[in-house]
């Protein structure tokens, strides 16, 4: 399991500056450490976080966006109607609950459809994994300089260390 | 009562390199219209952002005021964001709101701010300043006051429903935004 200190350091490495979201307990490490660090700005909705992120981006900043995937669906116009035809890139950090049918009902759907959802909008995604963080990191960085639009990285449980190992 | 435009028209004379976000529908149009600047975000989606961008824009150039041009009915579709606007205090953040109380891209469906004052939320969520204006002295006097002020300060605007004869955005939206960072870099 990756140490949510690492993986905010290799963030602020790739030069991730502003960092907004609504939480999730899979990415409640994150954004504790996000806090310690001062660089969390709290959203109250994801369409607005993915909006307030598209703000600082032209306002020069390395966006990231953290959600549960339910804000995925909550987001979907922002990201398809702002982000998407202004090029507006912003890393998508999206916690993977209902991941294989284990997680509570409310979750089930989105955690079967997220991946071809995903696909049908045309976002590029990789699932983040400890043996390819490196990896995963590096190629989201470049999509989202050559693409110019948000590109996914997927989190499930267990991969980063949350508040509650 | 004035029309949006006469209003945006009172406004846009007062700003000069400011950045400007304006919200979809006629009010991006009617902008574009009246003075078409590279300092203007002009919104083609994302109903109910218009707020969140400006934050974006606020939060990481504190240096520059920025204005934000809303309609009523996307304040009310993107509600929370005066709440996230209040509770982080951009001194930045002027958020003017033209309220004709429809949906007037759609067809002038009502909304609800005939109900609902608007700035009496964003007073309550935590914006410095607020204020209701009719006239246009009142609307250049306030907006002046905001511009010297720290916010946040959120000045609505009453305004009849008339729409001015604007045609659609004439730049591709990622031109837009090439165009606004650099403007505001």
């Amino acid at each position: 399991m990756v140490e949510s200190d690492v993986f905010v350091q290799a963030l602020e490495n790739l030069g991730v500056n502003f960092f907004t979201g609504v939480p999730d307990s899979l990415l409640g490490g994150i954004i504790e450490e996000l806090l310690t660090r001062k660089l969390y700005t709290s959203a109250v909705r994801e369409d607005e976080a993915v909006a307030m992120a598209a703000g600082a981006f032209m306002a020069g900043k390395i966006p990231a966006v953290l959600m549960q995937n339910s804000g995925l669906g909550t987001s979907l116009n922002t990201l398809l109607s702002l982000n998407m035809i202004y090029r507006q890139p912003c890393l998508l950090l999206i916690s993977w609950r209902g991941f294989e049918g284990k997680d509570a009902p409310e979750h089930l759907v989105m955690g079967e459809t997220m991946p071809q959802l995903l696909d049908t909008v045309k976002i590029p995604h990789r699932t983040l994994s400890e043996q390819t963080m490196v990896d995963d990191l590096r190629w989201a960085a470049q999509t989202f300089m050559k693409q110019r639009i948000p590109v996914a990285l997927l989190i499930k449980k267990g991969v980063i260390k949350g508040l509650h190992p | 009562m004035q029309s949006r435009a006469q209003a945006m028209a009172a406004l846009l004379e007062l700003l000069a390199d400011q950045p400007v976000i304006i919200c979809n529908g006629f009010p991006s149009r009617e902008a574009q219209k009246l003075a078409d600047r590279p300092t203007h975000f002009y919104m083609i989606g994302s109903m109910g952002n218009a707020a969140a961008i400006g934050l974006g824009v606020a939060l990481s150039k504190p240096s520059k005021k920025v204005i934000v041009f809303d309609g009523d009915g996307n304040v009310l579709m993107g509600m929370g964001t005066l709440a996230t606007v209040g509770a982080l205090r951009p001194k930045n953040f002027i958020h003017v709101v033209f309220d004709n109380e429809v949906y007037g891209s759609t067809g002038n469906q009502p909304t609800i701010s005939n109900v609902v004052q608007l700035e009496k939320v964003a007073k309550a969520a935590g914006y410095v300043a607020v204020e209701r204006v009719l006239d246009r002295e009142d609307l250049v006097y306030e907006f002046k006051d905001m511009l010297k002020n720290d916010g946040p300060a959120m000045l609505l605007v009453k305004v009849n429903e008339f729409v001015e004869d604007a045609g659609r955005i004439a730049l591709e939206p990622p031109a837009i935004t090439a165009r606004f960072m650099k403007a505001i870099e």
